[in-house]
C-alpha cells in the first residue's frame, strides 16, 4: 500500500486542504503533497479539476477526486482501517447534516465578517457565528456521547469537517478581538478545539494562527489597493 | 416522536427537493405517509423535525428525522439495500456521482431561481448561466443512457425533478431546452419511462401555474 500512487493537490492555508491530509494522516496512507502557489493554478489543477479549478484535489492512480468532503468519503470507503464515518446509517445521515450545515451557513458567516461593508453587516455576521456555535455544542453533545469527540472515542467526519476551520476561527479572534470559543458559553467546543488540534493525525498539518493572521492581512491589503494590474 | 414505528414524509407538492427522496422511496419499493406541508404555516411536526433550517423535505423514520434531499436519498439507499441501488458501489463511481449530484445542487436552483425572478440583462445573465451548466451536464452524460451509465442512479435522482420546471423556465426566459440541450431533453424522457419518475413529477403546466404565483407574490411582472 505504501507505493499507491496517493498525490494531493492543495495548500497549507486551505482548510479544505486540511480535511482531506488529516483522513489520510488517520488511515496510515503516504501522499505526495502538491502545493499551488498563491495567485496562480497549476496545468495539473486545471486538468483535474476543470469544472471547479480549487483545491484540494485527490489524485489517486490518476484520477482526480475534488470537493473536500466528497475526498473525505472517498478517502474513508477506499483504505481501511481508522473509520472516518459512522457504521450505522442514520449516525451517519446526522454526520453529513452537520457537517453540510458546518459548511452551508457557519463557515460563511465567519467568512462574512471579513467581507462586511458596514458595521452592522459585520456585527449580524458575528451573531451568526455565536449562534452556529451554540448549536454545534448541542450537536456536540449529542454525537459525543460523552466522549472526547463528534465521533466519538476517535475522530469523525464532523470533527474533520468543523476541526479544519479552527485555524481560521482562531486568526479572526485575533484580526477582530472577539473570543469565539468561550469556555463559558461553549465549553465542549472548548475542550474538544484542544483536543482536536494536538492530535497526532492533526497536528502537522494545522497551519499555525499567526501565519493565517500575517496572511489574510496579505489579502485584505490586496483586495484594498487600487487595481491597477 | 420517538416510537412512531414507519416512514412519514414532510414534504412540498411541487419541491424539487422533495420528488428527490420520493423517487427514491418509490425505486426502493418502500411505503410511507406522504404529509403535505404549509410553508406559510409551518407544522410543529416540521419546526421540531428540522429545527436548523425549517425546510422540507424532512423523512421520519420510526420517529427520527433525517434532513436535506440527497442526504435522505443516501439514508434510503442504505437502509434499504436489497433493491434498486441508487449509488454505485465502487468508491471512484461513488465520488463521481457525489460530485455531480452536489453540482447540480450548488447551480441549479439557485440560477433557475433567477431565470424567473429577473427580468433585463439580469434575466439574460441568468439564462446564458443556465445554458452554461446544463451544457456541462450535457457532457457528463455524454453517450450514456443514465448518467450512471445503464442504471438509473443518484445523479439522475438529484436532477430529474427539474424536467418538470423546464417549461416555466422556457417561457419565462424565452428560450428553448430541446435546441440547447436535447440531448438531457432525451435524458428526461427516458427517465420518465420509469414509473418512480412519472408518477412523481409535477405537471409542467402546474408547475408553471405555481411560478406564476411565485411571481405574483414577490411583485415580478
Amino acid at each position: 500500500m505504501a507505493s499507491e500512487d496517493v498525490k494531493l493537490i492543495g495548500a497549507v492555508m486551505s482548510p479544505f486542504v486540511m480535511r482531506p491530509r488529516v483522513s489520510l494522516n488517520l488511515k496510515g496512507v503516504e501522499y505526495e503533497f502538491l502545493e499551488e502557489t498563491f495567485g496562480s493554478k497549476s496545468e495539473l489543477l486545471l486538468k483535474s479539476n476543470p469544472v471547479y479549478k480549487k483545491i484540494p484535489v485527490l489524485i489517486h492512480s490518476g484520477k482526480p477526486i475534488c470537493e473536500s468532503l466528497i475526498i473525505v468519503q472517498y478517502i474513508d470507503e477506499t483504505w481501511s482501517g481508522h473509520s472516518i464515518l459512522p457504521s450505522d446509517a442514520y449516525d451517519r445521515a446526522i454526520a453529513r447534516f452537520w457537517a453540510h450545515y458546518i459548511d452551508d451557513k457557519w463557515f460563511p458567516a465567519l467568512g462574512g465578517i471579513a467581507r462586511a461593508q458596514t458595521e452592522e453587516a459585520k456585527n449580524e455576521a458575528i451573531e451568526q457565528v455565536f449562534t452556529g456555535l451554540k448549536l454545534l455544542e448541542e450537536a456536540f453533545e449529542k454525537c459525543s456521547g460523552g466522549k472526547p469527540f463528534f465521533g466519538g472515542e476517535t475522530i469523525g467526519y464532523v470533527d474533520i469537517a468543523l476541526g479544519c476551520y479552527l485555524g481560521w476561527l482562531r486568526a479572526t479572534e485575533k484580526l477582530i478581538g472577539i473570543t469565539f470559543l468561550d469556555e463559558t458559553k461553549t465549553p465542549l467546543l472548548c475542550h474538544w478545539a484542544e483536543k482536536f488540534s494536538s492530535h497526532e493525525a492533526v497536528a502537522s498539518v494545522m497551519p499555525e494562527t499567526d501565519k493565517l493572521v500575517e496572511f489574510a492581512k496579505m489579502i485584505q491589503a490586496k483586495f484594498k489597493a487600487p487595481a491597477n494590474k | 416522536m420517538a416510537g412512531e414505528k414507519g416512514v412519514v414524509l414532510l414534504d412540498l407538492w411541487v419541491s424539487p427537493f422533495g420528488q428527490r427522496v420520493r423517487i427514491a422511496l418509490a425505486e426502493k419499493g418502500v411505503d410511507y405517509e406522504y404529509k403535505e406541508q404549509d410553508l406559510m404555516n409551518k407544522s410543529e411536526l416540521l419546526l421540531k423535525s428540522n429545527p436548523v433550517y425549517k425546510k422540507i423535505p424532512v423523512l421520519l423514520h420510526d420517529g427520527k428525522s433525517i434532513c436535506e434531499s440527497l442526504i435522505i436519498v443516501q439514508y434510503i439507499d442504505e437502509v434499504w439495500s436489497n433493491k434498486a441501488p441508487l449509488l454505485p458501489a465502487e468508491p471512484l463511481a461513488r465520488a463521481n456521482a457525489r460530485f455531480w449530484a452536489d453540482f447540480i445542487d450548488k447551480k441549479v436552483y439557485e440560477c433557475a431561481t433567477r431565470l424567473w425572478k429577473l427580468k433585463g440583462e439580469e434575466q439574460e445573465v441568468a439564462k446564458k448561466e443556465f445554458i452554461e451548466i446544463f451544457k456541462l451536464l450535457e457532457g457528463e452524460l455524454g453517450d450514456k443512457t443514465f448518467f450512471g451509465g445503464e442504471s438509473f442512479g443518484f445523479v439522475d435522482l438529484a436532477l430529474v425533478p427539474f424536467v418538470a420546471w423546464f417549461y416555466a423556465y422556457e417561457t419565462c426566459a424565452k428560450f428553448s431546452m430541446e435546441e440547447e440541450c436535447p440531448k438531457i431533453v432525451a435524458w428526461g424522457k427516458r427517465c420518465m419511462e420509469r414509473e418512480s419518475v412519472s408518477k412523481t413529477l409535477s405537471d409542467p403546466t402546474k408547475v408553471y401555474e405555481f411560478v406564476l404565483f411565485l411571481k405574483k407574490r414577490f411583485g415580478v411582472e
